[in-house]
């Protein structure tokens, strides 16, 4: 019996699904409501030199990095077994778009990250 | 020659038929809506490797009525994509305890519940301790 | 004195192959008190009004599950269900989804009853017992691991509820995989290895995407949903340990 490689991505799917439980709804709305807005937060909260300062920092780093790739690959897999729910016939294209948009979704973060240096 | 014929009934528009599979449509559909936020995110990091105009640039654009008006839906998707979440967590964990005893699953639900409201509460307070 | 009988709607989704290409709705009307069960309803048009209407049935009281049919489009054993439910309004009765009709409210089981049969649903010894050994003891904690799970009565309407079965029925479904997890979780069973092989694969529990109506629909409590899942967290975990820990160590 073909053993299936679904654990990689179930994994991935539940460390971006409990993170973006558990920290989802409070970064949306900062970064989307409360910076924008000066509301209840000071808008220089995202200044180019709080962000660019916490992105040197190694803990900086992890926290993005955790945020946007698991998003994504949280995001994809339920995407991809969707298509498949609502009748589009999924096979390796379909699984090679939603996984390989997350994998190029990783290393775009990784390298934006790096670039920003230490 | 037998008289059998067995009728397979079509699947199409399946999950229309009950509010339940509706209910599991809604919360898969959450995920479009992760990864949107994902790249708004990306896009503010890439943005955020280019310097300071580029990165404000990416600023600016988040204080658009249209991206408010879209990050406020982000919000109540996710605030939705929280709850669902720890709905069907119980179902992933083995229930019955090794010296018999059952967990709850609505205690599990909760407990994940008050964790998201005490990190997101947490997030909250500490970006508004952030000075100027 | 008895009181005027109530009538109420019945409508039948009937398929007969040799008379039909494919099924159509056939009303009927049914007089009826408030004990009376869905499938009392359909006795009574097989008795008085329509002889040939098929339907599976046996017991009567929720045990052997033979009667489970979509009654207004949700799997529900038909003994169960009672017509005052539905009064005044009718009472759609359909053949369980997710399974070839055979004829009427018959479906074709058979894809059910060989994956039961593929999946050890037997105690295996761990080690050759003699019969002067004497008989298993179980602690009243051992037992209850699996009791919820040995609950099941085949009555199939987990997997009318599983759309992922309805949309591929390679997979080998809720009510099943929860039998082969009463079994591994039986402390007398030795057998768990060979099981979970099963469970490794795509068509174990991979298939599933944690819809949940299976434990929703279940007569007998055997929440379905719950032993697929946990037996995901449990295959990922081997998945991912498989050459740290030996065999056999992690449970």
């Amino acid at each position: 019996m073909k053993r299936s490689n679904a654990p990689v991505f179930w994994s991935l799917f539940g460390a971006g699904g409990m993170l973006s439980a558990l920290t989802g709804p409070a970064l949306v709305f900062i970064t989307g409501i409360a910076v924008p807005m000066a509301f209840l937060v000071s808008p220089d909260l995202m200044s180019y030199a709080h962000v660019h300062a916490f992105a040197q920092h190694w803990f900086g780093k992890a926290c993005l990095f955790a945020f946007v790739s698991l998003f994504m690959w949280h995001g994809v897999h339920r995407i991809f077994h969707s298509l498949h729910d609502i009748g589009l016939h999924t096979g390796a294209v379909a699984k090679l778009c939603c996984y390989g948009g997350a994998l190029a979704g990783t290393l775009l973060a990784g390298y934006a990250l790096l670039s920003i240096g230490f | 020659m037998s008289a059998r014929r067995p009728y397979v009934r079509s699947m199409d528009g399946w999950w229309r038929r009950d509010p339940f599979f509706v209910g599991y449509m809604a919360r898969e559909a959450t995920a479009v809506l992760v990864v949107a936020y994902a790249v708004v995110l990306l896009i503010g990091l890439i943005r955020l490797s280019q310097g300071q105009a580029a990165y404000e640039g990416w600023l600016y654009a988040l204080r658009s009525p249209l991206a408010i008006g879209f990050h406020i839906v982000l919000l109540a998707v996710f605030m939705y994509h929280t709850w669902s979440w720890f709905r069907i967590m119980p179902k992933t964990m083995p229930l019955i305890l090794p010296d018999g005893r059952r967990l709850s699953p609505a205690l599990i639900t909760g407990a994940g519940l008050t964790a998201a409201a005490i990190v997101c509460a947490s997030l909250v307070v500490a970006a508004m301790k952030v000075a100027a | 004195m008895a009181e005027p009988a109530r009538t109420i709607e019945i409508e039948v989704l009937r398929y007969r192959p040799e008379q039909e290409s494919e099924p159509v709705l056939q009303s009927y009307a049914v007089p009826f008190t408030d004990d009376m069960s869905v499938l009392q309803g359909l006795q009574y048009i097989k008795d008085y009004l329509d002889g040939t209407l098929s339907f599976r049935w046996s017991c009567r009281m929720a045990i052997c599950g033979s009667c489970g049919m979509m009654i207004e489009g949700v799997p529900k054993l038909s003994c169960q269900t009672f017509l005052r439910e539905f009064y005044p309004g009718k009472v759609r009765v359909e053949a369980l989804s997710h399974f070839p009709i055979e004829r009427d409210l018959v479906i074709d089981a058979s894809d059910f009853i060989g994956k039961l049969e593929s999946i050890t649903p037997y105690i295996v010894p761990k080690e050759p017992r003699t019969l002067d050994q004497g008989e298993y003891l179980q602690t009243p904690a051992q037992l209850e691991q699996f009791l919820q799970f040995s609950g099941c009565i085949n009555c199939m309407l987990c997997y009318a509820a599983c759309p992922q079965y309805g949309l591929d029925s390679k997979f080998t479904g809720p009510g099943i995989l929860a039998l082969l997890h009463r079994y591994n979780a039986d402390s007398r069973d030795g057998a768990r290895d060979k099981r979970m092989d099963l469970v490794h694969t795509e068509e174990g529990v991979w298939s599933c995407t944690a819809v949940g109506y299976c434990s929703e629909v279940c007569p007998k409590g055997v929440d379905p949903a719950n032993a697929v899942n946990q037996n995901k967290t449990a295959s990922a975990m081997d998945f991912f340990l498989r050459f740290v820990a030996p065999k056999g160590s992690a449970k």
